[in-house]
């Protein structure tokens, strides 16, 4: 005869399964762990660029630490990781909600903010009010200044499109002076946030300089056809031409580039020249091509960062916000092996301190990083940083950029 | 100047074109406006990349599988999905408003697969990507190539539905849904057609972008917009419109991009969009009804 009818099994194995996960949920609960959560983009239109540089070293960074033995405390003990983690589908609703949640609910130590300027500004006053610190890396902005003043818990990390346009500008005008390019350039900017940011800080920057702007124009987000946009800077007579570009511009106009065969002397995109996937963009001719961002790909810390996110996420890091996605975390890190969990301490231990990280030694600057780089170039393989030029890690820019 | 803006115009109003047939068919005969449409391309997309990269078959090679493989899902989709929702519609105007919530759920649905399978990486080949000079204007390659799809494509979609009988059914379908089984045709196999045929040419336009555009697991609803706007300016159901619509489309684009300012490309497209829904709103080439 049959003791358990399979109807009554089939009734049983959820609540069975249910109990169990909420035993083991009990047990991984106890206070020897360090519960962070964040709250990132897995679906909708943020999700591509927060599976770039977000969420991959979170995760290594979370792996890293836990095959360690946890996060190291102030009295010398190490508590492992418990990490809780929401999707905010690209929605700053569902984003304010989540961080809500995992304060009130789920009572996290610690919250790493989401990928996106917008995103870490939608956030920014509900982590200052629940005194959390916020460590905004992914977050370029010129207001940096003003946001870590309003709200002193918070930390922005990549510098706002004024610098980047102004690093470039210098990059060129030493070209300019060498006498290898001439006193033209042809810009073009993607009509949205950050491109808009970043030509509204370069054209006063290259008047300054001595510039002439020998093509201005603007296309809309969501352009996929640049071949008008490419000829007419071709025939410009620039020897410069400079994208301010998201990464699906970016791609769309090196190969544009490459198949008119415009070969200016100083070919620049932004958002994206630095991603893995550039070489394979440019059909590996991409040597010469600039772009926003760069590491100093000779550090060894940089080369073992690359070695291990490569091995953990089956992917290189993009060569502009990761590295500092990571040095973040570093300095969480850090800051928590110094002062501990308690809020006030602990942010006021990442303003003041000075840590060590894959990026090198930083230190902030108004709860600001400072210390970037800002044009990089495809150089033998790697994207290296070349300006500021000054810097230690700056490789030397190669100007004219060979031909495709 | 002009033969510049002219041939690349053509060249961009024809992958336009190619995206927007299969969603005109879609809506036309099956009446169901397919909001994942730019899903369906996306995913095929994805698997023309796939093949290439992990198989070493070149996308124009993969691309009749490809077509299939999205006749197969349109059939399967219409018949475990759509069917449901048109036998209970009864013919009536119900349909097109559930059409559009399923296909609503079902855009999130194929972004949430395409999304684990592939991940959330930007996607891009080389592939075809040498210029061609035409009349002096250098054009890609894989351009050219989707242009010669479209035009392959939408110029036999026109033949087969203007001169054979199957054709016949379709547009019986497609002007009289309520009368077409009078003169024994199967509506619901002629619909289960149409949406499958408008998925094929989804996928077929998926994978000729594969070929030159970059894109992303979370960027198929930027074509689906694409496609819609050209269905609605060439008049929904209608072939021959789709295709002038797109192309139009692409000229203008083109032609305010180099004589006026690329920045202005999104609101003339826009403008002329508006102008047609409020002086033509049955479409540039759509029947008064």
């Amino acid at each position: 005869m049959k003791g358990i009818s399979r109807r009554a099994l089939l009734r049983a194995g959820p609540v069975g399964m249910a109990a169990a996960m909420a035993l083991a949920a009990g047990a991984q609960a106890d206070d020897a762990t360090v519960k962070i959560g964040y709250a990132v983009a897995r679906t909708g239109p943020n999700a591509t660029g927060a599976g770039i540089t977000t969420i991959p070293n979170y995760e290594l960074w979370v792996d890293t630490v836990n095959k360690a033995g946890g996060l190291a405390m102030p009295d010398g003990k190490r508590r492992m990781i418990e990490v809780v983690e929401y999707d905010n589908r690209s929605s700053n609703e569902d984003l304010v909600r989540a961080i809500e949640r995992l304060v009130s609910q789920d009572k996290v130590d610690l919250i790493l903010p989401p990928w996106g300027t917008g995103a870490n500004l939608a956030i920014a006053p509900l982590m200052a009010r629940f005194g959390y610190p916020q460590l905004a890396v992914t977050a370029v902005t010129d207001k940096a200044p003003d946001f870590a003043a309003r709200w002193e818990r918070s930390f922005w990390m990549l510098g706002g499109g004024h610098d980047y346009a102004a690093g470039l500008v210098d990059v060129l005008s030493q070209a300019r002076d060498a006498g290898t390019i001439n006193a033209k350039v042809a810009v073009v900017s993607v009509a949205d946030g950050f491109g808009i940011d970043l030509i509204s800080g370069a054209r006063p920057a290259f008047e300054a300089a001595g510039f002439e702007l020998a093509y201005d124009k603007s296309y809309p987000l969501g352009t996929s056809d640049f071949a008008a946009i490419m000829s007419e800077a071709q025939a410009s007579g620039a020897d410069s031409f400079v994208a301010f570009s998201y990464p699906p511009g970016s791609f769309g106009m090196t190969r544009t580039a490459q198949t008119m065969g415009y070969n200016p002397a100083v070919f620049y995109v932004s958002v994206g020249g630095a991603f893995p996937i550039y070489p394979g963009v440019a059909d590996g001719r991409e040597e010469g091509v600039m772009a926003i961002g760069g590491v100093d790909a000779g550090s060894p810390a940089i080369r073992d960062y690359f070695a291990r996110h490569e091995a953990f996420a089956g992917k290189a890091p993009d060569s502009w916000a990761s590295a500092v996605t990571y040095a973040s975390l570093e300095m969480l890190e850090q800051a928590v092996a110094r002062a501990g969990l308690e809020h006030g301490a602990l942010a006021k231990e990442l303003s003041e301190g000075t840590f060590e990280t894959v990026v090198g030694e930083v230190k902030l600057e108004d709860n600001q990083l400072r210390d970037l780089w800002w044009v990089g170039q495809w150089q033998g393989g790697a994207f290296r940083a070349v300006g500021p030029s000054g810097r230690e890690g700056a490789s030397a820019p190669v100007i004219p950029k060979p031909d495709w | 100047m002009l033969t510049t803006t002219l041939i690349l115009g053509l060249v961009l109003g024809g992958s336009y074109a190619l995206l927007a047939l299969g969603l005109t068919l879609q809506y036309g005969i099956a009446r169901i406006m397919n909001l994942a449409y730019g899903e369906v391309a996306l995913a095929a997309a994805f698997i023309a990349v796939a093949l290439f990269q992990g198989l070493g078959i070149p996308p124009l090679v993969s691309l009749p599988g490809v077509a299939a493989a999205g006749y197969g899902a349109g059939w399967l989709l219409y018949q475990l999905m759509m069917r449901p929702l048109v036998a209970r519609s009864g013919g009536g105007g119900r349909l097109e408003t559930d059409s559009i919530l399923a296909t609503f759920g079902l855009l999130f649905l194929l972004q949430g697969v395409l999304l684990t399978a592939f991940g959330a990486d930007f996607t891009s080949i080389s592939y075809l990507d040498r210029g061609i000079s035409i009349l002096g204007v250098p054009v890609a390659a894989n351009r050219l190539v989707a242009f010669g799809i479209c035009v392959l494509a939408g110029g036999a979609l026109v033949a087969a539905l203007r001169f054979t009988r199957w054709g016949l059914s379709l547009r019986a379908v497609a002007l009289a849904p309520g009368a077409a089984p009078l003169v024994g045709i199967d509506v619901n196999r002629v619909a289960r057609q149409g949406f499958a045929l408008g998925a094929a040419l989804a996928a077929t336009a998926g994978a000729s972008i594969s070929m030159y555009q970059t894109f992303s697991a979370t960027g198929g609803v930027v074509f689906t917009m694409k496609a819609l706007v050209i269905v609605i300016m060439g008049g929904v159901g209608n072939v021959p419109g789709a295709l002038a619509a797109g192309f139009a489309l692409g000229l203008i684009e083109t032609f305010v991009a180099t004589a006026i300012d690329p920045g202005l490309t999104l609101a003339a497209t826009f403008a002329l969009f508006l102008g047609v829904l409020l002086w033509r709103p049955q479409g540039l080439f759509g029947a008064r009804t």
